[in-house]
């Protein structure tokens, strides 16, 4: 229908512009002028001129502009402004929803409805949020800037924090003295170095690198009794140093000065000696390491000798690990306590024998100190290890516990025998009588050492004897018993000794528990001793139990009980319906019975109900019936967001009261959800309560107010919004 | 020897406490807060530490339970009362604090036996206060004495069987009234508060005001035997020759029950002040539990094999101690299981039982009465070594600790002993619920709060803490009647609807499709199910036959004739 409308109103729209075009020509036709085809014509002429194509363009703009939509239906355009109407405000509304589940989940709300008291903030949070506003503040802050007040956060003047800092005037004093003593110093020292650094004396200068070598060793020592790991960090530079040396010529007599030298050397004595000194210097830097440790020990064994040979400090400074005790060479008779001071002798460093030989050596030439160097400890180890070959052996033919000891112990016999050997050829060369006489001196003095250990190691079995023997030792013995000697015993049961006091003490305890055993028993008896009964024999209980017994034959107690018990089961538990009409279907009458078969279907059985809490227990009846007394009370219904008892159950467990809680917290738990202040107006929330603008609601009055004025396309825009 | 009452034996632990206060600084470096005006800085910020262990001991959530699927809501909910628990038991472990007392000791020196040390040499140890406490009455005239201390343990009531009734301060020793009835007195008792006194005479029960003035005689309750007071029920429970257990309601002079025993003259009684349940001893060896809202017994247990002598229920109403006439003494578990935990042979068998409020327990046997202890609080007394000993002067006839004090009542037929026990009550009393020192004034304001929160005698039952749980038989009937009543299930789960799927993937067979698969993996899982059920059932059943069969005499060849068995 609507098309062909527009059909027609097309077709009325085509005359109308016809008829437009044809005025003229009525005017003309009015006027009486003869109508002439050329005037018909005339328009399309004139139009030609534009070109047909125009007319059609023309023709179908024409066509193509639309007519006027009909307008839609009066409930249709309402119910699309109540749908756009709802959208809209549903939207404003939307805004309010936090608010409301806010409200909804609160504990408490108090109306009339407040702002938010500020919670207590510290001062400096407070004021590092706020600006001077005012003239007068901006005035105040001018000023406190001004004088330069912190307005914020350390409220301190940099003044006060100086005062603050300042230290006080004997403090100032006495640094002030501090630092000057510093410079004194200072000078001081650069002077003597300026002093020491012009001076030409080879002679001087030789003494103190000596006298530096000796500290440096001395120092060496030092750590390595302090602290071995920094001793080792020390060793392992002088290796570098080494290493550094074997690469390099330095030394080699291969520089110019030593060639030159060299070809001096024929001639002059001093410059040989120099050359030698170079050369002993390169030996001694070169000289490989000994790194102490017992695997290392047998191989070394055999080199020993020549590596004996070689006394340079470096050497001395790395010690060989079984170095002759210096307390040996002392006096036999000496302090025991210093003795069990130094526990292992044998692997005591012997700096105190060094430094004495060294500073005898000091004023002699070079060579002949270590001539002497070389005997004396010659001496010392060869003394040392033929004394421990002859200790170690009776130790070894001992059993002792400790395997560490034994070990250790084995090693050294097999070292012993191999110095045995080294002792003999070495014997005759030994070119100073003095040196001989010494060893011959020592030896009946380990003779009669000798019988002595043996007998030792026979007799010490027990520890306790061991003591005895100490004592013994220390009354006794004392003159002829070497505290090095000791100190080895010491070690050869080391673990033993502390225990000793302990294995007494505990052999004591376990007789004393014995004691007690046998003599505690009537402790539990004496409890009775009170009691008006005397005390009874065995045989007495027993005949009181067969008395009883025979009080309580009668009364079978346990059989009554389980009989009662077997009652209440059958009680409590639920009855099976028999639904059997007897006779129905069957002959009926007297006597007679449904047929089982019969009876069973129609026995309705009950359904089993959930174990007894008494099914294990035999002794116990425990009533099943619930107490309904008990049960009005209790909740029947579950509130509204829980699905399961045990959800509510939950919730209700802890008590509220004032008996189990304390006041704070039963106040807690039980304040009201609404508070209202007597006398005050409760006002409906508005936005600002909540922080919001007031816009949205006024947007929503003015579109609720005329609804009816939209355009149709605003219209449509809408719709098309309220789908989106 | 050394003796300290209100000295500390078991101190709670502090070294768990000093490690909490190491830990808790440390997560709290928040410089800002840290920060005050004049630049110094808490060295504690943040609330004091609490050790966890007394919390726990606060809690009663039982969190271990899991619980089924809830809807964010209802866990809303269930977090909200999680806190609450937790923050109110917080509280409640700060104000732990408050209890500054410490219980009495007694420790000999190693190896003495403290049994064998004498009521005499305790006195000279202690302080004079304290050497106060223990006194000896010589009333060798009117019998042997029932004695009853009232809840505070301020005052001190007894009777003799020959008719001599008297109450007193007992320890500023003030006499406040001193009669003879005439009449035996079987048993005395005093009410919720020490105005009011109960006694079971020959005949009837009488109550009578401090004065010593009757106030009532209640001729429903006769020939009583035994009294029991429960406080918060305000329930006097008497025990009578007749074989009736009555409870009479004192506040409004009610009898509540009156429930027959069916065990013939009933002489033992006693009340678990945990649950308020009574315990009856009988002559066949049964202790029967008893509520007012059940008319039968509510547990029976067989604890011995002659008569039951006497019962005794400890404060937590954990364990309970019996003696009967086979010499044994006994401690029941009251947990659930009422097994024996303990048991012992006596020369002479216990005839008076009491339990201390920290646990121990006293035995009178003839003129001895022997004192055992455990470790701590509520523990279970050890029955090897007697903790005291003590020999009186005559038989006992009623023994009671006093509430709040070191001290051990004895009724004998000599007189009154009082004697002292260091640990043996709590230290520390509430001062709102049971205070010694009380005025008249503040007793009369405890006993209308009292009366405003009377627990009502029906809910009486084993479990105290029933109320806070949901009667499931009726709300499953009312959700039964419900749905009858509706014609449908409102919380069944709504059938699965499959959402319509977007770019033409939703035509109606792949939904059809899906629906059908989701139906068909339920009608499985139900299968599953009863097939697993079945199962069950049958094994059950196989093994009740393999009894059977064990139980049947075997006979060498089936019958023919045992088709017609039935």
């Amino acid at each position: 229908m609507s098309v062909k409308m527009r059909r027609t109103v097309m077709e009325r729209e085509s005359i109308k512009s016809f008829w437009k075009q044809s005025v003229p020509l009525m005017e003309r036709t009015g006027s009486g002028e003869k109508l002439v085809l050329a005037d018909l014509l005339e328009p399309v002429k004139t139009s030609s001129s534009l070109s047909l194509a125009t007319v059609k363009k023309q023709l179908n703009r024409v066509k193509s502009k639309k007519t006027v939509e009909l307008p839609l239906h009066k409930e249709e355009i309402e119910r699309i402004h109540r749908e756009v109407a709802f959208n809209k405000t549903s939207q404003v509304l939307s805004k309010w929803d936090p608010i409301v589940l806010k409200n909804r989940q609160a504990k408490q709300l108090v109306f009339p409805l407040e702002k938010e008291q500020s919670a207590f903030a510290p001062i400096e949070h407070v004021l590092s949020g706020w600006t001077a506003r005012t003239p007068l503040e901006q005035e105040v802050f001018n000023l406190l800037h001004k004088n330069k007040q912190p307005v914020t956060d350390p409220l301190l003047t940099p003044m006060e924090k100086a005062s603050l800092k300042a230290m006080s005037l004997e403090e100032a004093k006495m640094r002030r003295a501090e630092l000057q003593r510093a410079r004194a110093l200072q000078s001081y020292y650069e002077a003597r170095a300026r002093r020491e650094k012009k001076i030409k004396s080879k002679r001087y200068h030789k003494i103190v690198k000596k006298e530096k070598a000796k500290r440096a060793l001395k120092a060496f020592e030092q750590l390595r009794k302090v602290n071995p790991a920094a001793a080792l960090e020390e060793l392992k530079k002088i290796e570098k140093a080494r290493m550094m040396e074997r690469m390099s010529l330095k030394h080699q007599n291969s520089g110019k000065w030593a060639k030159s030298k060299a070809i001096m050397a024929k001639y002059d004595l001093e410059a040989r000696q120099a050359m030698q000194e170079q050369l002993a210097k390169n030996k001694e830097l070169t000289q490989k390491l000994q790194v102490a440790s017992e695997s290392e020990e047998e191989e070394r064994g055999a080199e020993e000798t020549e590596e004996l040979l070689v006394p340079d400090v470096v050497n001395e400074v790395q010690m060989n690990p079984d170095g002759p005790n210096p307390w040996m060479l002392r006096s036999c008779t000496r302090d025991i306590k210093e003795a069990e001071a130094h526990e292992d002798p044998e692997e005591l460093p012997d700096p105190v024998a060094h430094e004495v030989s060294e500073s005898e050596g000091d004023e002699r030439p070079v060579a002949e100190e270590e001539i002497l160097l070389k005997e004396v400890e010659e001496r010392r180890s060869l003394r040392r290890r033929s004394e421990l070959s002859q200790d170690a052996e009776p130790v070894g033919s001992q059993e002792t516990k400790d395997s560490s000891s034994q070990e250790v112990l084995s090693e050294l016999r097999a070292l012993s025998q191999k110095f045995k050997k080294n002792h003999q050829s070495r014997k005759p060369k030994a070119s100073s009588v003095s040196t001989g006489h010494q060893v011959q001196r020592e030896e009946p003095a380990l003779e009669e050492e000798e019988p002595l250990l043996l007998q030792r190691s026979k007799r010490v079995q027990t520890v306790e004897e061991l003591e005895e023997l100490e004592k013994e030792e220390c009354s006794q013995n004392q003159e002829f018993l070497r505290p090095g000697l000791k100190g080895q015993q010491l070690e050869r049961n080391p673990n033993n000794l502390p225990n000793a006091p302990k294995e007494k003490k505990k052999k004591e305890q376990m007789i004393d528990l014995q004691n007690l055993l046998s003599t505690k028993s009537p402790s539990v008896k004496s409890l009775a001793v009170p009691t008006t009964l005397e005390e009874m024999d065995d045989e007495e209980e027993r005949d009181q139990k067969q008395m009883i017994k025979e009080a309580f034959a009668g009364d079978d107690v346990i059989r009554d009980f389980l009989k009662e018990k077997r009652e209440s089961m059958e009680a409590s538990k639920p009855k099976d319906v028999d639904l059997t009409l007897p006779g129905w279907g069957e002959w009926g009458g007297m006597g007679l019975k449904p047929s089982t078969k019969k009876r069973r279907r129609f026995l309705i059985k009950a359904p089993e109900g959930p174990p007894r809490k008494d099914k294990n227990l035999p002794n116990v009846i425990i009533n099943e019936k619930r107490n309904i007394h008990a049960a009005a009370h209790q909740v029947q219904v579950l509130p509204y967001p829980f699905t399961h008892h045990s959800q509510f159950e939950r919730t209700i467990q802890t008590p509220i009261g004032s008996t189990w809680n304390t006041q704070r917290a039963f106040q807690k738990l039980t304040t009201p959800k609404v508070v209202t202040k007597p006398g005050h107006i409760i006002k409906p929330i508005k936005p600002e309560d909540v922080g919001y603008r007031s816009s949205s609601r006024s947007d929503l009055s003015v579109m609720q107010r005329n609804p009816k004025r939209l355009s149709a396309s605003h219209k449509k825009q809408l719709k098309k919004n309220s789908v989106d | 020897m050394e003796t300290a009452p209100k000295l500390g034996r078991d101190v709670p632990p502090k070294k768990d406490k000093l490690q909490a206060k190491r830990k808790k600084p440390r997560e709290r470096k928040n410089p800002e807060s840290q920060r005050s005006l004049s630049g110094a800085q808490d060295p504690f910020p943040g609330p004091a530490p609490v050790p966890v262990d007394v919390v726990q001991k606060f809690c009663r959530i039982d969190k271990s339970k899991k619980l089924p699927r809830c809807r964010s809501k209802t866990r809303n909910r269930l977090k909200v009362a999680e806190t609450e628990e937790e923050e109110t038991s917080v509280t409640a472990a700060r104000s732990e604090l408050l209890l500054a007392e410490e219980p009495g000791f007694l420790e000999g020196e190693d190896g003495e036996d403290t049994a064998k040390i004498l009521q005499a040499d305790i006195v000279e140890a202690v302080d004079i206060a304290s050497a106060a406490k223990h006194f000896d009455l010589n009333l060798r005239q009117f019998g042997p004495y029932r004695v009853n201390y009232s809840r505070t343990g301020r005052h001190l009531a007894f009777g003799g069987r020959r008719g001599h009734v008297a109450a007193l301060d007992w320890v500023t020793k003030k006499l406040m009234c001193e009669i003879n009835v005439m009449e035996a007195v079987r048993d005395i008792r005093f009410l919720h508060s020490e105005a009011l006194l109960a006694v079971a005479q020959n005949r009837w029960l009488y109550i009578y005001d401090n004065q010593g003035i009757e106030l009532h005689c209640i001729r429903r309750c006769d020939r009583v035997t035994r009294l029991e007071f429960l406080p918060f029920h305000f329930l006097l429970a008497t025990a009578s020759e007749t074989g009736f257990l009555t409870y009479l309601d004192v506040s409004v002079g009610k009898i509540v029950a009156a429930l027959n025993a069916r065990a013939g003259r009933l002489d033992v009684m006693t009340q678990n002040p945990y649950n308020a349940v009574i315990h009856l001893g009988h002559s066949n060896g049964t202790v029967s539990l008893w509520s007012p809202a059940v008319k039968e017994p509510l547990v029976k247990i067989l604890c011995h094999r002659g008569g039951v002598r006497a019962v005794a229920v400890d404060s937590t109403g954990t364990y309970m101690a019996t003696s009967g006439l086979d010499h044994q003494l006994k401690i029941f578990d009251l947990r659930g299981t009422y097994q024996p935990l303990r048991a012992r042979t006596l020369p002479q068998g216990a005839g008076h039982l009491a339990f201390s409020q920290r646990g121990l327990l006293a035995a009178g046997m003839g003129d001895v009465v022997n004192i055992w202890a455990g470790h701590g609080k509520a523990s279970l007394p050890s029955l090897e070594q007697p903790y005291l000993t003590h020999r009186l002067s005559g038989p006992v006839h009623g023994l009671q600790f006093c509430p709040f004090e070191d001290v051990l009542g004895l009724g004998h037929s000599g007189g009154i002993t009082s004697m002292l026990v260091p640990g043996s009550a709590e230290p520390n009393f509430d001062g709102l619920e049971s205070n010694p020192y009380r005025s008249r004034k503040q007793r009369q304001e405890w006993e209308v709060k009292a009366l405003l929160e009377k627990v009502p005698a029906e809910l009486i039952c084993l479990d105290p803490r029933a109320l806070a749980e949901v009667d499931v038989i009726s709300l499953e009937q009312k959700k039964k009647e419900r749905i009858e009543r509706l014609g449908y299930d409102p919380e069944a789960k709504t059938p699965f609807q499959p959402k319509p799927k977007q770019k033409g993937r939703s035509s109606t067979a792949s939904l059809v499709k899906r629906k059908r698969k989701v139906m068909d993996k339920e009608h499985r899982d139900k299968v599953r199910q009863s097939l697993e059920q079945q199962q069950q059932q049958q094994e059950q059943q196989q093994q009740q036959q393999h009894k059977q069969e064990k139980a049947k005499p075997m006979r060498a060849r089936p019958s023919a004739l045992d088709r017609f068995v039935r």
